[in-house]
Formats: structure tokens, sequence, C-alpha cells
């Protein structure tokens, strides 16, 4: 690594922009897709600190004797399929939302509320 | 030469991701997503997380492209993207990223062999799983076996979802005529 530490800092970076598109953006629907990049850069963070220099895939064969840890792995493994399962739901969520509103726009839908008062 | 890749491919991860926040169309959206994934999927190639690689791939490049392609098709192609409170989205994510910063000087060096991640119940694993399940690959032996418990969970947790989702899609009209006279 040329510091060691650059896998980390992206991995912070692309946590920064999913969560920029959660706050910012205002269509429901992007800000599902900032919540997967969210929830990418994590997967990364793990999987950096899993590696081992020298090391290869974690599947045991004479040839080698370094590998990299599997633990990580493994978590990060039901991470993803957890992922997927909360982004079924969330878009779900979302086809609801817009047969009710007829919008994903959140400001449109707070419009909306304000006005049936 | 590994860490140049790396670089390189992690590089392209930041350009796609920041590429989407700019995006106006929701469809482009949906397909830098995708992109994104199978970036992803490259990046743990190189860290030799193959397995996580092409869980990454199929469920998460394939199954949420297909699951958000198909919710984009049922809430029709009429989204407009804008961004709001720009300023205090900055200065929150900002505030947020500087700590996440700051910790990481704490942090041992990614590919360190001695970091406390390395020491512990990992060469274990790779010492003993071996001759105690007898799979050549490492993370099916504890994913199978050694951490069952947390696959029983995951299964768990898909099927609560599953239900969830089966729940919010199928409800009834007239459930939907009520919520309309409200």
């Amino acid at each position: 690594m040329l510091s060691g530490l650059y896998n980390y800092w992206i991995a912070i970076l692309l946590m920064a922009i999913g969560f920029y598109i959660v706050i910012a953006h205002n269509n429901l629907f992007t800000k599902m897709i900032g919540l997967n990049i969210f929830q990418t850069s994590v997967f990364i963070l793990f999987i950096s600190m899993g590696k081992v220099d020298g090391g290869t895939a974690p599947i045991l064969s004479d040839a080698y004797t370094v590998y990299s840890n599997p633990l990580p792995h493994v978590l990060i493994l039901t991470a993803i399929v957890v992922s997927v399962a909360t982004t079924a739901v969330g878009l779900a969520l979302i086809v609801n939302i817009n047969r009710r509103y007829k919008t994903l726009d959140e400001h449109e839908i707070e419009q909306q509320e304000l006005d049936q008062e | 030469m590994e860490d140049f890749i790396i670089i390189f491919l992690l590089s392209l991860l930041t350009i796609t991701a920041v590429a989407i926040i700019f995006m106006r169309n929701m469809l482009s959206v949906i397909m830098l997503g995708s992109i994104y994934s199978l970036l992803s999927a490259v990046i743990f190639v190189v860290l030799d997380a193959v397995d996580v690689a092409f869980t990454e791939a199929a469920v998460g490049a394939g199954i949420s492209s297909v699951l958000f392609l198909s919710a984009f098709a049922v809430t029709g192609k009429r989204q407009v993207l804008k961004q709001k409170n720009k300023l205090i989205a900055l200065i929150t994510v900002s505030l947020t990223a500087a700590a996440l910063l700051y910790a990481t000087s704490d942090m041992p060096y990614v590919g360190d062999p001695n970091s406390p991640a390395q020491t512990h119940v990992a060469s274990r694993y790779i010492e003993q799983s071996g001759s105690e399940i007898g799979i050549p690959n490492i993370v099916t032996s504890v994913l199978a076996s050694y951490r069952g418990f947390d696959t029983l969970g995951e299964v768990a947790v898909v099927f609560t979802a599953m239900i969830a989702v089966l729940l919010l899609l199928l409800r009834r009209e007239e459930d939907q005529e009520i919520d309309r006279e409200k």
C-alpha cells in the first residue's frame, strides 16, 4: 500500500457520498441507491481489514501457506444478502407510497400531507 | 502492482459514486448503481474475497438492479431529481467523514499480518478447518459450521423481508380504498 490506509480513506469517502445522497436528494428512489452505496463502502472497509500481504483467497491448498482472513468474508456474505432483503422491503414501501401519493418526491409528499390537514 | 490495481479500481468506484450524485436521469442512476456493484465485486477479487465477489456480482449487481428496475417500471417514468438542503447535508457529511478519517489514524495498515483482526480466531479457522470440517473452502466451513447460527439468523431476516414485501405489495383493494378516504 502506498500509505497503508488508502482503502479505509476511500471507504469513508464512499460512505460520505452515500450519506450525502440520502440527505440531499429529494427522490426516495435515489435515496435507496445512496443507502446501497453506503452499505458497499462498509463491505469494502471490512474486506480491506481481512487482507493479508502476500496472502491468497482462503481456499486450502498445498501450494499456499498464507491466506487472507476468512472471517470478514463470512460476515460480509451475510451482510450482502441481508442488504438485498432490506432493499426489497424499501422498494416495496416506495411502490406503496407511490400508489398513495402519486409521487416519490419527499417535499411533494410533505406538501400533500400539509394540504390535507 | 496489486496496489496500483486497487488504487485504480477504488478511484473508478469513487468516480461512479460522484456521478450518481449529479445524474438527472433515474434510469442512469440505477444503471450506475449496478456498475458500482460490479466494480466493488472486482475489488473484492483483488482483496482475496472471491466468495464475497461472486455474491456481490450475482446478488448486489444482479438481483438489486432487477428489483430497482421493476420498481422503477411500476412507479412510472416521470421522476424529477433535484437536491435540497445541500449546505446542511454537506456540513453533516463532512463532520462525520472527518471524525471517521481521524479514527483511521489508529487503524493497522491494510495487509498487516500482525493486526488484531488477523491474530485471534482467524488463524484457528485457517489451521484447523481442513481437518475439523474437511472442506477446502474456509469461508464455507465458517459460514455453514462454525458460525452456522449466523446463517440461520440470516435466513430468518430474508424470510421476514419476504413476508413484509408480500404484505406491502398484495394489499387488498378495500384497504387502499380506506386509505384514499382518509
